[in-house]
């Protein structure tokens, strides 16, 4: 006797979509520049709100002092640290360049600043996903 | 430039701004973007508020 679940016929699987070009620049400029990915996609107003917003964020990391983390390969927070202060993208790499963000945590607020940078950079990486699925259309 | 943010002050700057990214990223129309937003605002303030309050009762 034939099982019946083998006699199911599985769904059809979604026809595999081809990688545009779109699918790879627009994650590609959206972790350089926040927001940068939704706009060239024509989502104006939500690329400028994700430009505002983390943008906003990881400025004020840097003025309450926060600490920007360097590649290491010391402690697990540290590393965790710069995965997430890698997420801001060309504010990250700017930051790195203009020597900002080096001083020592003097106080609470600094450290909130800290995580500030570190949000920034892990909603980027979020921000990054979304421009993805509208390139690849599974998102409008 | 420095700036001296109070902690709830810097509460509520990052639930506002977290919470746009999440509206935006999350949802797919725009009346659920701004529903979710407001949803998460109100979440991250709420247990901000709920916390501090709770820290305060086991101080005393």
């Amino acid at each position: 006797m034939a099982n019946s679940t083998t006699a199911k016929t599985k769904p059809a699987a979604a026809p595999a979509q081809p990688a545009s070009l779109m699918s790879i620049v627009a994650p590609a400029v959206g972790w350089l520049i926040p927001g940068a990915g939704h706009i060239i996609q024509r989502r104006w107003i939500r690329g400028g709100l994700l430009f505002v917003s983390i943008g906003t964020l990881f400025v004020l990391g840097l003025m309450m002092q926060g600490h920007i983390y360097k590649a290491n390969g010391g402690d697990i927070l540290d590393i965790l640290g710069f995965v997430g202060d890698l997420g801001a993208g060309g504010m990250y790499i700017t930051t790195l360049a203009m020597n900002w963000g080096q001083g020592a945590i003097a106080f609470a607020i600094a450290d909130y600043g800290t995580k500030f940078m570190i949000v920034a950079g892990l909603l980027n990486f979020i921000a990054v996903a979304d421009a993805y699925h509208i390139a690849i259309g599974k998102k409008q | 430039m420095t700036i001296q943010l109070t902690h709830f002050s810097a509460a509520f700057v990052f639930a506002l701004f977290a919470s746009i990214v999440f509206g935006i990223t999350h949802r797919e129309t725009t009346r659920d973007m701004l529903r979710y937003g407001l949803y998460c605002f109100a979440m991250f303030l709420g247990g901000v508020l709920l916390a501090g309050w709770a820290m305060w009762l086991v101080r005393r």
